[in-house]
């Protein structure tokens, strides 16, 4: 067997993957009847059409030619390493460092997504958006946010 | 006249001094955005969803409107100068706007694209304004049945007339619909798919969603990218005025492209996109005058059909949501998030619950398409050199907004978490071809549509013909299934993929 079309490969067994793992969660929740439909009844029937569906897309993608494969082609590992990252590190960070050392921990980091990256720019960044968020958002728009690190604030 | 008296009301609360800024503050931010490439209204509107708890609904919904349709004037400025279209829907635009900047015309293109936009603009208000009570009256004879067959055709519209596989988009739409059945079963109490988690029985925002999937995942995909080749033709836009001939080519085609697109704004799936799509293949398809200058290398009836089309699309996609409450595209699935983060039911009742809430919006939109074509036309300078802001320096802007959005929502880190995985889960869509938008409108419309399929299954104790037996439901049904069977015919199919060639 021949894989005609990558990408449609991989998203057909997500499709399949996902599907069927929600409708084999749905099994532990009430199914009732179609004349009482409990908790479980929508998502069970929506996890098989999902599953389905997915089956369909694989099927074409081992079935039906496509021009040079479809390939899914090089990952960007760094962009998404780098930008995921530093919202999962600005999440631990806010609450903890405040957003005078959050917000500059992110700008930075996420500039390091970059193909150019300069120290210097990454800075300045960093510095006028963190002024100008404490404007908007805490002075401007009220809202809640811990602006210094919660050991000195407590 | 009853029409003349909502527009009064209407006009009433826009003028507000309140509303009028909240207004400008839209129309500037939705130029900005719509100016820059790689920043749409969707991510935009998500970024500020948070900050509107404290708004009240109706400056709040009028700003994040000003936004949409904002966009669609900034958007156009790119793709003339410098051939990269800010907007998704200013991508044909791109075609005739940037040769005719090459040759020394981009001010005529300018012209032509903000005049004929603005006038789309009016078109589209008057049209809203008269077509939404009528439509209201008619929602109002919805049962749960009804309303459920509603939001397949919704759906199932929404994905035929975009671009892309057929059965993928569909299979997006129901991982949406899955994702939105994480929460606690409003009928049992019983919580679902949360493994424990309590942030995840309140469900997944879907601005996590958004933001995640449209905000970070894009960002990954702009940097994965290799760097563009950017050339602004600033020093060229001289003469914004178009001259004679220009008008005369330009005005019919601003005329078809704002029929087009009003028509197209109401359809599920609809909205600027789709609009400026249909609008150039029929400027292409029109007779040519003699001497005229072909489409590809110049013509000002490229730029006008398109972006006339685009801005009434935006416009009349506001009816669907705000008659039916049933949104035709994923700027719209905000919108209706905003409003129900406001307390504001969406659907039928707005009109009569909250009217100065609906005729202030409608008439905030015709004040706000005047104010930008003053922000676009005379002040192009200004957005002109903003194009001058290297990516670098922005993407991490972007990050920040969104990042402290995020975190604001619950005052809690656990949101910021999720952004980060669905950044992951955005980037994995995009490397494998699967349109994100669909999935959106499949988590907005999820729980809606859950509840109706178990009303009406109660109802009619447990009988499922009751979708195929009440007429009003039955006929909705079947027009979707009759979109699925009309883009799986081989011709249509061959001009469908056509027609979306030459978005590539």
């Amino acid at each position: 067997m021949k894989i005609k079309s990558e990408r449609d490969f991989w998203s057909g067994l997500m499709f399949v993957v996902v599907g069927i793992g929600f409708a084999w969660g749905a099994t532990y929740y009430n199914f009732g009847s179609s004349a009482r439909p409990g908790p479980g009844y929508f998502p069970f029937g929506l996890g098989v059409l999902l599953a389905i569906l997915g089956g369909l897309v694989l099927f074409k993608a081992l079935t039906i030619e496509t021009e040079g494969g479809d390939k899914i082609g090089p990952w960007a590992w760094k962009p998404l390493l780098w930008i995921s990252g530093s919202v999962a590190v600005f999440g631990w960070a806010l609450p903890h460092l405040g957003m005078v050392a959050g917000l500059p921990i992110l700008v930075v980091v996420a500039a390091m997504a970059g193909d150019e990256f300069h120290w210097r720019d990454a800075l300045i960044n960093a510095a006028v958006l963190t002024l100008g968020s404490w404007l908007i958002f805490i002075v401007g728009l009220k809202l809640v946010i811990p602006l210094w690190p919660a050991f000195l604030a407590a | 006249m009853d029409l003349l008296n909502n527009l009064a009301l209407g006009f009433g609360v826009a003028f507000s001094l309140t509303n009028l800024l909240y207004a400008f503050g839209g129309a500037v931010l939705g130029t900005l955005i719509g100016v820059l490439p790689g920043l749409g209204p969707v991510a935009t509107i998500a970024m500020l969803l948070p900050s509107i708890y404290a708004l009240d609904a109706t400056p709040a919904l009028i700003m994040l409107a000003g936004i949409y349709y904002g966009a669609q004037y900034g958007g156009s400025t790119t793709a003339i100068l410098i051939n990269v279209p800010g907007e998704s829907s200013s991508v044909v635009t791109a075609i005739d706007g940037y040769k005719m900047a090459r040759q020394g015309r981009a001010g005529p293109a300018l012209a032509a694209a903000g005049v004929g936009s603005f006038f789309a603009g009016c078109v589209g208000t008057v049209i809203i304004a008269a077509f939404a009570p009528p439509l209201t009256e008619l929602a109002f004879k919805f049962g749960p049945a009804e309303y459920f067959s509603l939001m397949v055709l919704g759906l199932i519209g929404a994905v035929v007339l975009a671009s892309g596989s057929l059965i993928k988009a569909i299979a997006m739409i129901l991982l949406g619909l899955l994702l939105g059945q994480i929460n606690t079963d409003v009928i049992s109490g019983v919580p679902r798919y949360s493994f424990d988690i309590p942030e995840l029985t309140d469900g997944i925002g879907f601005v996590v969603i958004a933001m995640g999937i449209f905000g970070f995942g894009e960002i990954v995909a702009n940097l994965g990218m290799p760097a563009e080749h950017r050339e602004v033709f600033t020093k060229d836009v001289k003469g914004l005025m178009p001259t004679k001939e220009d008008m005369k080519n330009a005005f019919p085609a601003i005329l078809r492209g704002t029929a087009l697109g009003s028509i197209l704004g109401v359809l599920p799936g609809g909205g600027a996109l789709l609009s400026s799509f249909a609008a150039y293949t029929v400027e292409k398809k029109m007779k040519m005058k003699p001497g005229e200058v072909p489409f590809g290398q110049g013509n000002i009836r490229g730029v006008a059909g398109p972006e006339s089309a685009n801005n009434a699309g935006a416009q009349t996609s506001f009816i669907p949501m705000l008659t039916l409450g049933i949104p035709p595209n994923a700027v719209m699935a905000l919108m209706v998030g905003a409003m129900t983060i406001k307390g504001i039911q969406p659907g039928p009742q707005v009109m009569t619950s909250n009217p100065e809430l609906f005729w202030g919006l409608i008439a905030s939109m015709w004040i706000g398409n005047l104010m930008l074509i003053f922000l676009n036309l005379p002040l192009i300078g200004i957005w002109i050199k903003l194009l001058t802001v290297p990516y670098r320096f922005l993407f991490p802007a972007i990050m920040a907004f969104c990042c402290i959005g995020l975190y604001t929502l619950n005052n809690n880190p656990f949101d910021v978490y999720m952004g980060a995985l669905f950044a992951l889960v955005g980037y994995l869509f995009y490397k494998l071809g699967c349109e994100p938008a669909p999935l959106l409108l499949g988590f907005i419309l999820g729980p809606m549509m859950e509840e109706n399929l178990r009303r009406a299954l109660l109802l009619s104790r447990g009988d499922w013909a009751t979708f195929a037996t009440r007429p009003l439901s039955a006929g909705l049904l079947l027009a979707a299934l009759a979109m699925i069977v009309i883009v799986m015919l081989p011709s249509i199919q061959r001009k469908r993929e056509e027609a979306f060639k030459e978005e590539d």
